[in-house]
């Protein structure tokens, strides 16, 4: 590939890149002033780089067709439907943010840069081919959510969310670095294709910690069992727009990322890292049932309801095999509106005074207060229950239908089981806000662009949603065959 | 004769001091921004042994990379502490206890 070709290649971050760095010295320049006008910017530069990844992924061949810079970056067709899922999902949160942040005259025009930096860092790391492209990506991401989660500075919970997920966050890059820099020394490269051929034969000792500590490095960025210790309280103290962020862009880059390294430097030796990745899959779901039960924060409800689903997609990644991973990408293409949706909802459920009600005590009888965001929450809630009728149902549907194929029965099965057990705490939600007596908190009228993204996000999950299998499928096979490439 | 393994143990031993110096603290936090720049500096051992080991470059390309992030993560993790430390008035880690399930 020339040079042109890798500038062409890498072409959506570049531009959100630029657009980034200009919208700094803007806000830099203007302080607060502009702030509406940055995010308007920046949304404009994420959907214009969403467009250039479904371009790219679109025109992208099924084989190999080089990788840009001398081996970093690779814009296949696999990277591609992460980065339209992850740019559409930032958008989405850069939506609803203003609003949120008016009510308590904090809103700075440093918030919507730095999303865009973390978005940057998120497609560097699905596009990554090597082990030094990644930690980069990961890097930017990373370091831009902690100053997001911490940004609402004078709330001790956001700070003190921020340094938490700052210490654990920073600890998962140290092991994952540790790990990478095993698998360097080991197999003498850092380009998975050179990996992979060096692995060829089997991991020595040296090797499999390296393999293991990856593994645990990357459970934790997707908060996998036993590495979610940090979601819950992440997820309760962060401002909650930055919350909605958090579960769905990072998560779908961190589990695109986790697919691409065990599928590709890794794929040699599947038997090695396919239990661990069935265990987590198993505790995660397990774990994200039993620990939402005895919740009354709302906010740490929905952390635990996205541990389960990420069990859900790693078992798509336990069947190791191109229906698994086209299931993930669907799932995650499923998954990414539902969690945006129930924020949102969230989001516009505040009391007069603009004071957040985030407890089920807050939303008993909603029914009769908000008609329109308790019936919006009843259609994600049993979507994420993955109840029949229901787009969420498509999504646990196909993830199980891959293990059943990889002859994991026994997987599929307990997977299912535990998930009616999660089905109890997404039923609460319905029972709360439909049948308990109201409480006489008043609620305050939501801005438009919460309506927007709520509405959107419950017509996605609805029924309605099914008109989509036929083209989600499609390309989540074809980004999942451009993953399979033989040496 | 000092061979790979040496530095391989030193690394592995900077390593877990690091971990241990994370889960065990129970004084202030920053402490644990000492200890994630021990673990870093494993890694980048680690990568700079290697690197010598194989007589490849990128190894010392990454450490210098390494180096680079550290600085801005620690630099991020200060800011952190210092708008954590104007509310609470404590950088005590038993007293990082407000969020709690």
């Amino acid at each position: 590939m020339d040079y042109t070709a890798s500038l062409y290649a890498t072409g959506a971050e570049i531009g959100l890149s630029i657009a980034g760095l200009i919208l700094l010295l803007v806000s830099a320049w203007t302080g607060t002033r502009y702030a509406r006008l940055v995010t308007i910017l920046a949304a404009a530069a994420l959907f214009g780089a969403m467009i250039f990844s479904g371009h790219l992924m679109a025109e992208s061949t099924a084989e190999l067709t080089g990788d840009a810079f001398g081996g970093l970056f690779r814009a296949d067709a696999f990277a591609g439907f992460a980065k339209i899922l992850i740019y559409a999902a930032t958008i989405a949160c850069l939506v609803v943010t203003p609003k949120f942040f008016d009510a308590r005259r904090q809103y700075r025009s440093e918030y919507p840069v730095l999303m865009l930096f973390g978005a940057v860092g998120m497609g560097m790391m699905v596009s990554a081919v090597d082990l030094l492209t990644l930690y980069i990506g990961l890097e930017l991401s990373s370091l831009a959510s902690y100053v997001l989660a911490s940004f609402a500075r004078d709330d001790m919970r956001s700070s003190e969310a921020g340094l938490k997920y700052f210490i654990l966050g920073a600890l998962a890059s140290g092991i994952l670095l540790y790990g990478m820099s095993l698998v360097y020394g080991f197999a003498g490269s850092t380009n998975y294709l050179a990996i992979r051929i060096a692995f060829a034969d089997g991991f020595g000792t040296g090797a499999m910690f390296g393999v293991v500590f990856v593994l645990a490095g990357l459970a934790f960025k997707v908060s996998a069992v036993p590495f979610h210790m940090w979601t819950p309280d992440v997820y309760e103290g962060a401002p909650t727009p930055v919350t909605a962020f958090f579960a769905s862009a990072p998560k779908v880059a961190a589990v695109v990322v986790l697919a691409r390294m065990a599928l590709d430097p890794f794929a040699g030796q599947i038997a090695s890292w396919q239990q661990i990745v069935i265990f987590a899959a198993l505790a995660s779901i397990v774990v994200g049932a039993l620990g939402a039960i005895g919740q009354n924060s709302l906010k740490r409800v929905l952390a635990y309801s996205s541990i389960n689903n990420v069990g859900f997609i790693l078992i798509g990644l336990a069947a190791a095999s191109a229906a698994g991973a086209s299931a993930m990408l669907v799932y995650l293409a499923i998954y990414v509106p539902m969690t945006i949706g129930s924020f949102a909802a969230l989001l516009m459920l505040r009391d007069e005074d603009g004071n957040a009600l985030e407890t089920f005590d807050d939303i008993a009888g909603l029914v009769t207060r908000r008609p329109a965001i308790a019936w919006s929450l009843l259609l994600l809630m049993f979507s994420l229950a993955g109840i029949p009728p229901l787009f969420g149902f498509w999504g646990k549907f196909v993830v199980f239908q891959a293990a059943v194929e990889a002859d994991m029965i026994a997987l599929a099965a307990i997977g299912i089981a535990a998930s009616v057990i999660g089905a109890f705490y997404y039923l609460k939600f319905v029972k709360v806000m439909f049948f308990d007596d109201r409480t006489e908190r008043g609620i305050a009228t939501s801005p438009a662009g919460h309506w927007a993204v709520l509405i959107l996000a419950a017509v996605i999950v609805s029924p309605l949603g099914y008109l989509l299998t036929q083209p989600l499928g499609a390309w989540a096979d074809r980004a999942a065959t451009s993953l399979f490439i033989p040496v | 004769m000092i061979g790979i393994e040496h530095y391989l143990v030193v690394g592995a031993i900077l390593f877990v001091l690091g971990v241990l110096g994370i889960f065990l603290n129970r004084k202030n936090i920053i402490v644990i921004l000492m200890a994630i720049e021990l673990i870093l500096l494993a890694v980048n051992i680690n990568l700079v042994a290697f690197s010598a080991f194989l007589g490849d470059m990128i190894g010392q390309i990454f450490a210098m990379f390494v180096l680079t992030v550290a600085a801005g993560e620690a630099a991020i993790g200060l800011a952190i502490l210092v708008i954590y430390f104007r509310g609470r008035g404590t950088i005590a880690v038993d007293d990082v206890d407000r969020l709690k399930g």
